[in-house]
């Protein structure tokens, strides 16, 4: 190689560097928000995954067209695990790998965000979680937060409800999926604490299409009211089965099945039906002063104006969690995942669809019971319960 | 006690009805081609899943029904026209992995042309509970027990009293002296397919009102009733009915006096014992090896 050949090559060295520095340095300030999801969109879940991206991309949208966060636009990248935890951890980590997200928020159901919690405390990634168990931050892990009001809290409101009516004895039954055996675990353990014996537990399977037996073994435990927590088509099934037993007593659902589609399986069965659930699903009933009356009427209005469907409390959920996120980059002032994590531990007074979220370093979800309404189906449609 | 009693066996009978008329496909496919249909559960979605979407059309529920049973004999019958027939000089094993195949292929053109949701049909004659002796009946399960009763007196008379039945039924016995004495084997296979629908179809209808329908309900309810079958002797009809009662009154039992956890495990476990004793099934094997 003689000296003019090396200069040569010097020089284009000096020129590709110099290159790469002011593209690499110009995409740097462009360089949109990564927030990851995956999320349930098929399958079993496919009610909670559904509406939860439909609701994500609508906002990332909307963000970006007032002007994005911190200057910055934001990219939604979105895989769907049809329900399977195994494909969730799949995705999770390839979000984490090789999208190199700056937040997650995901997860629709309890399982598949317990399959991905390891990788995101590992990966030290703030994971919102979607899922309802109280077991995704109860131990309080540093990583992960969620926004549903967890199935304890169901089962208190629900209790409470109980006794209001004079019932004392209870009866249980629940399916076998992640979430059922979670909030069966969460009742049975505070049924006491809130004065309500329970005298039959029965469960079913996922797939099971006939729960008569089970329910007949209820009318004969001498219950006053029955406990169904479950998600999926079994709670619709009960239902009808409920009806079809004779079963005077009320049935209580969970707030897995806040959803229209709930009580369009179960018919007419679903009459006096009484759960717990957010106060996005009945915006109209709430009082104008109602803290989250804006929020809620706002986010059913954008959500129905672009879809044509209805709302449920799931895409709430997703809602919050990304307005969460985006609240906590905006008051740390960066994208930088451990400053992030602390501002979302920090949020103070947040309203959001699910209710006024405080959380703490003991409280990664900062709910409380009142951010749950008592429900009632009433002509086919919800009711308030006072 | 006695109410509860009888709550689980008319339970178990209304899901045995159709576990039987699923087990009927299963041995009228058998029967002809020597080999098992996995597509049948797919017959049964394609049934309910249809008679739902076509009666979000606005037509009554009698001709969407109508409808969805000619949409499940027409599968059926391309079925076996484009997958089974090619295939006929192949293996039975050959020919079982092209159904399931087909039965992949069904779900997941089930997924595209509807939807991914769960559906409900209405039920024939209204919801409301009929109180017997302690037990409540719905009048779906009526319709559930009194179709497939029909089903399998009219299924009797045409193998045993028509001209083409007994030669669906000769041809299962031995086909090469059947194709000898004139008899055209490839039309008992279309016809035994075209009529394997129309039950797992009638079986998918029937139950839709009381255990919905979505694109994969196929799946379990053609396990069952393959399962339900075997319990009874492949290839058999009284035993693919028998055994489809005896299932669900397994199941329905197993629910309500030992442990609602464990029914499916009960079930099963009961039916490989019973295969275990009894290979060929509860009514006996129909082929006899001869070595």
């Amino acid at each position: 190689m003689g000296p003019r050949s090396s200069i040569g090559a010097v020089g284009r060295g000096v020129a590709a560097a110099l290159a790469t520095l002011l593209i690499g340095g110009g995409a740097a300030a462009q360089e949109p928000i990564r927030i990851g999801t995956f999320l349930s969109v098929t399958g079993p879940a496919s009610f909670l995954g559904d509406p939860e991206l439909k609701t994500l991309e609508l906002y990332v949208e909307r963000l970006n067209a007032a002007g994005g966060v911190l200057g910055r636009k934001l990219q939604l990248i979105a895989y769907d695990d049809a329900g399977d935890a195994e494909k969730a951890r799949t995705f999770a980590k390839r979000l984490l790998e090789q999208d190199k997200v700056d937040a997650l928020v995901g997860g629709s159901t309890t399982g598949t965000t317990m399959a991905v919690v390891p990788l995101a405390e590992g990966a030290s990634v703030p994971f919102v979680s979607l899922a309802g168990a109280v077991v995704i931050v109860e131990p309080v892990k540093k990583w992960v937060f969620k926004t549903p009001h967890t199935d304890r809290m169901a089962c208190e409101k629900i209790f409470v409800d109980m006794k209001s009516r004079g019932f004392t004895k209870a009866a249980l039954i629940s399916g076998s999926g992640g979430f059922d055996k979670s909030m069966r675990a969460e009742c049975l353990k505070v049924a006491g604490q809130r004065g309500v014996e329970i005298v039959a537990d029965e469960t079913y399977g996922a797939s099971d299409t006939d729960m008569t037996p089970q329910l007949t073994k209820i009318r004969a435990s001498g219950a006053q009211a029955v406990l169904n927590a479950g998600f999926g088509q079994g709670p619709a099934i009960v239902t009808r089965n409920h009806r079809q037993v004779g079963l005077t007593q009320p049935l209580y659902q969970s707030h897995g099945v806040a959803s229209k589609e709930y009580i369009k399986l179960s018919g007419p069965a679903a009459e006096g039906v009484r759960l717990p659930a957010a106060a996005v699903l009945v915006g109209d009933l709430l009082p104008a002063d109602d803290v989250q009356k804006a929020v809620v009427v706002g986010y059913r209005d954008s959500y129905e104006g672009k879809y044509k469907s209805e709302i449920s409390t799931f895409g709430g959920h997703a809602y919050d969690g990304l307005m969460l996120v985006v609240g906590a980059m905006k008051s740390a002032g960066s994208t930088d995942k451990a400053k992030v994590r602390d501002a979302l531990e920090a949020t103070k007074g947040y309203v959001g669809t699910g209710g006024v979220v405080n959380m703490s370093a003991t409280d990664h979800m900062g709910l409380d019971l009142s951010a749950f309404r008592m429900l009632e189906v009433k002509n086919g449609t919800w009711a308030l319960v006072p | 006690m006695g109410g509860q009693w009888l709550q689980f066996v008319a339970g178990g009978l209304t899901a045995g009805a159709i576990y039987a008329l699923v087990g009927l496909g299963f041995s009228i496919v058998f029967n002809a081609s020597g080999a098992i249909n996995f597509a049948q559960g797919e017959f049964v979605m394609i049934g309910g899943m249809s008679a739902v979407a076509l009666l979000a059309t606005g037509l009554p529920l009698s001709v969407a029904i109508a409808l969805a049973l000619a949409v499940a004999v027409i599968v059926g019958l391309l079925l076996d026209k484009l997958a089974i027939e090619p295939a006929r000089n192949a293996g039975t094993v050959t020919l079982i992995i092209i159904t399931i195949g087909a039965s992949l292929f069904l779900r997941g053109l089930a997924q595209l042309v509807w939807d991914k949701r769960i559906h409900v049909l209405p039920a024939f004659s209204g919801e409301q509970p009929i109180a017997l002796a302690g037990a409540t009946l719905l009048p779906q399960s009526l319709w559930v027990l009194g179709v497939t009763a029909l089903a399998v007196a009219v299924l009797s008379w045409f193998f045993g009293r028509t001209l083409f039945g007994k030669a669906m039924l000769a041809s299962s016995y031995n086909a090469l002296a059947a194709r000898l004495v004139g008899i055209q084997t490839r039309t008992v296979l279309l016809v035994s397919f075209g009529l394997a629908a129309l039950l797992g179809a009638l079986a998918g209808v029937l139950t839709a009102p009381i255990t919905f329908t979505s694109y994969d309900s196929g799946l379990m309810l053609g396990l069952k009733g393959f399962a339900a079958a075997m319990l009874g002797g492949l290839g058999s009809f009284a035993g693919a009915v028998v055994g489809g009662l005896v299932l669900g009154l397994l199941e329905a039992l197993s629910a309500g006096f030992v442990s609602s956890a464990y029914k499916d495990a009960i079930a099963f476990l009961v039916l490989l014992a019973l295969l275990f004793f009894m290979p060929g099934g509860l009514l006996g094997a129909r082929r006899i090896e001869r070595v």
